[in-house]
């Protein structure tokens, strides 16, 4: 076995990178526009990165434990129909309705993946189609867009702020705590990321590889359903267009933020970082005004092709 | 004995695919014993621990255990991202009152349990960062800490370096000590012979001895492993190497001043054409990265390699054209493509020799293949079985076909019989006898020094990344060597 001592220190570099970079980022644009320190745009700014910030927090525990997990911009999408249909029954079934659909499509991939040995990368893009060609089903095409009732209790959870800040700010807050939290500080934890070091060893450690599978892609699959609902609420209407390689973004954040794309390594602070990395470029360069909004992407892949350069070279 | 034995297997038996690995084997094994369990590869020693430990379930006679049983393998199989503390205690790990785990507790807990085994590290760094035999000693708390009553170890000191076989074989015997039964799965025969309470031999999955171990002389249980007469293995001595060759007088390969700080500092080699030189030393001690210098696969600060005079560029390719082969240390990450055939493995390095604009002669490539297995005597159902699929010695033996098809003049051996069995390592010593007498050129790194003595001319002495003595003819001691490898560490190495 080799020695890691390169891996401490890319564990350091990376985390401390990532956030070395967002404050950087922050501090330039503070200075440089006016407009973006000011609380308006710090709210909108949080608001934005806080349905990421769900979704990507499942991303990390999958990216962990060694998968990947592609299905969730369907999902995420998928869940925001659902709980625009499922808030005409009421509060409880337009939030549980994309929960419970969205779970049970993340089971589905954890149990091919762990019963099977099937790869992730092929199960969880066979539920991508299978998550958007649903979606497309049940809206005609998207030519039937169902709308949350403004009045209704579900607006509210999108909607609602404290001090301005709106909830999802706090929900995406509360469950990155909590990830945190059982990541670090709960056996499940412990198994997932000894599934992701070295899954044989973990097998013959005793960890219930399999069942930790399982359970980490039901979250990552319940998470994207959370994230659509809140989006659904906050937009008032089950848009069918979004989640379009929004995967792709939760890989990218969660990556950036020092999480190995191999697995075994990797922490929810750093996808939190990742995420505020992204939505700070993207709100300057909103800022910015001239720039095409597609150098958003630009710069965000450079961004991540720094971070999994520099792994690969603080490897050796 | 009069207590009741922790472990009893009695007619135990088990098929694959129709092959008996386990026929009707007994073993039994009391509290506080120590039982070496030994064979050939194949003999049926994995599948008889995986019978124990519950992951085969056997198709007949009777297993009773009477606690829990822990094992370590050959290769430390913890996580190594996760820190020393987590690996020790994954799955029950300390917790706080609302049940969440109590990391602070955890560390201390675990930099107190493994002072007792001799370590010092920084529990809460990466098991990586610590070497391999720490990691094993690692491995070995854990197992003992998880209240085990049966220890299982399969071959722990492979990897290990001798300082820390003495650290693994006292807490060996500490475990013995509190009553921990233990069955020690090794080809070594001086541990065997020092820890050991009884022993079993298997082979052919069939159980051949059972009984106290030092009532049986070394000859006989080696006689008993490999089914030969002990007249035939005093014949031939304890490793298969024949007379020193006579060699050529002009060196083909000599690698002077070779430099890559901090592994390697001024190391200077020669090889004659007929020539095995042995290369000594310590893990550690700069022989693999010598033996990657010459290849080309190490950046060099400094140094030059020639063949037969002429200097050669410093990569791999260009090595390998000059007629420089290598057998690297690690078969499975280094050479080996588990999923590929046999055929497909050998021919894989000689390819751009047998291809004609892209296209390969699958004629040629079987003639060569045909030639390479009768002639190192690879068993293989046919050339196109998987190379994933046959056992560490043929698998090794399908390696050294693959850079023999070559035809180097230079063939650089690292470790080629770690992790075979005793059968197979005759083999392969008695292949790089008989190839060294056709004229190669041979570098053979080991860490068994019998090994060493037997089979090389000569023995170049690393310590510390630098030559630390030639030895030769007469000098061929295992005296010699020791003195050569460090004065500093000699107490440790007479202690053996």
């Amino acid at each position: 076995m080799t020695t890691l001592t390169a891996a401490t220190r890319t564990k350091v570099l990376q985390r401390q990178g990532a956030a070395v970079a967002l404050t950087v980022m922050v501090v330039v644009s503070w200075l440089t526009f006016p407009r973006f320190g000011s609380l308006d745009n710090l709210r909108d700014l949080a608001l934005q990165g806080s349905f990421l910030a769900v979704i990507a927090l499942g991303m990390t525990f999958v990216i962990i434990t060694g998968g990947i997990d592609l299905s969730v911009g369907s999902l995420y999408a998928l869940g925001g129909v659902l709980a625009a249909w499922g808030s005409q029954h009421g509060f409880l079934t337009a939030l549980l309705l994309p929960l419970v659909v969205c779970g049970g499509i993340g089971l589905i991939n954890g149990l091919l993946i762990a019963r099977t040995n099937m790869a992730p990368f092929i199960v969880t893009l066979a539920s991508l189609l299978f998550a958007r060609g649903l979606l497309l089903a049940i809206t005609d095409e998207g030519a039937n867009t169902y709308q949350v009732a403004p009045d209704s209790a579900f607006v509210e959870l999108g909607r609602g702020t404290v001090a301005g800040f709106g909830y999802p700010i706090f929900i995406a807050a509360a469950l990155c705590v909590l990830g945190g939290a059982i990541l670090n500080r709960t056996g499940f934890g412990q198994n997932v990321f000894a599934t992701g070091g070295a899954e044989q060893s973990a097998i013959l450690m005793g960890v219930p590889v399999a069942r930790t599978k399982v359970l980490v892609y039901t979250m990552s699959g319940t998470l994207a359903g959370l994230a659509g609902a809140l989006t659904a609420a906050y937009l008032q209407s089950g848009v069918t267009v979004i989640g379009v390689g929004t995967e792709l973004d939760a890989i990218a954040v969660v990556v950036i933020g020092g999480t190995l794309l191999t697995g075994g390594m990797g922490t929810v602070l750093g996808t939190v970082i990742g995420v505020g990395l992204i939505k700070v470029i993207q709100n300057v360069i909103n800022q910015i005004g001239t720039l095409d909004s597609n150098y958003q992407s630009v710069v965000s892949g450079v961004f991540l092709l720094i971070v999994v350069v520099l792994q690969r070279i603080l490897r050796r | 004995m009069p207590t009741d034995p922790v472990i009893e297997v009695a007619g135990v038996t088990k098929t694959f695919a129709g092959v008996r690995a386990l026929d009707d084997v007994d073993l039994t094994l009391h509290r506080g014993e120590i039982h070496a369990l030994v064979g050939e590869n194949g003999a049926g020693k994995s599948t008889l621990i995986k019978v124990l430990t519950g992951i085969h379930t056997p198709d007949g006679g009777r297993i009773r255990r009477n606690g829990r049983i822990s094992t370590i393998y050959q290769e430390v199989n913890l996580v190594p991202l996760m820190s020393v503390a987590a690996n020790l205690f994954l799955g029950r790990e300390p917790r706080n009152r609302i049940g969440l785990i109590d990391r602070a507790r955890r560390d201390a807990e675990a930099a107190e349990l493994l002072k007792s085994y001799g370590i010092t590290a920084d529990v809460s760094s990466p098991l990586g960062t610590l070497a391999v035999g720490e990691q094993q000693m690692v491995a070995l708390a854990r197992a003992v800490e998880a209240d085990a009553d049966v220890v299982i170890m399969d071959e722990p000191t492979s990897s290990l370096e001798p300082r820390e076989v003495e650290t693994l074989l006292e807490v060996v015997h500490k475990l013995h000590e509190a009553g921990i039964a233990i069955i020690y799965v090794s080809h070594r025969m001086d541990e065997l012979y020092r820890i050991c309470d009884t022993v079993t031999v298997l082979r052919d999955g069939k159980n051949v001895h059972s009984g106290p171990l030092r009532e049986l002389p070394r000859i006989e249980l080696v006689s008993l492993m490999l089914g030969r007469s002990v007249n035939e293995i005093q014949k031939h001595g304890t490793t298969a190497f024949g007379e020193d060759h006579h060699a050529d007088t002009r060196p083909v390969l000599e690698a002077r001043n070779l430099t890559s700080r901090p592994r390697i500092n001024g190391v200077d080699v020669t090889i004659r054409p007929g020539e095995v030189v042995g290369l000594a030393g310590l893990l550690g001690s700069g022989r693999t990265e010598t033996a990657k210098a010459i290849i080309g696969a190490l950046p060099l600060d400094d140094g030059t390699v020639l063949v037969a005079g002429t200097p050669v560029p410093r990569n791999v390719k260009a090595a390998t054209r000059a007629g420089i082969s290598m057998l690297a240390e690690d078969r499975k990450t280094e050479g080996i493509i588990p999923n590929l055939s046999v055929r497909e493995n050998i021919v894989l390095a000689a390819l751009p020799r047998l291809s004609r604009f892209g296209v390969t002669s699958r004629k040629k490539q079987d003639r060569i293949v045909d030639t390479f297995v009768k002639r190192l005597r690879i068993k293989v159902s046919s050339p196109e079985q998987k190379v994933a699929e046959l056992s560490g010695g043929n698998q090794q033996k399908v390696l050294l076909a693959r850079w023999l098809c070559t035809e180097p003049r230079i063939l650089l051996l690292d470790e080629p019989t770690r992790g075979i069995d005793v059968g197979a390592k005759a083999e392969v010593q008695a292949l790089i006898d008989e190839l060294a007498r056709e004229g190669l050129a041979v570098m053979l790194i080991s860490s068994e020094l019998d090994e060493l003595l037997d089979g090389a001319d000569r023995l170049v002495v690393l310590r510390d990344g630098a030559v630390a003595g030639e030895l030769e003819g007469a000098q061929l001691t295992r005296e010699h060597v020791l003195a050569a490898i460090a004065a500093e560490v000699m107490d440790d190495a007479d202690s053996r």
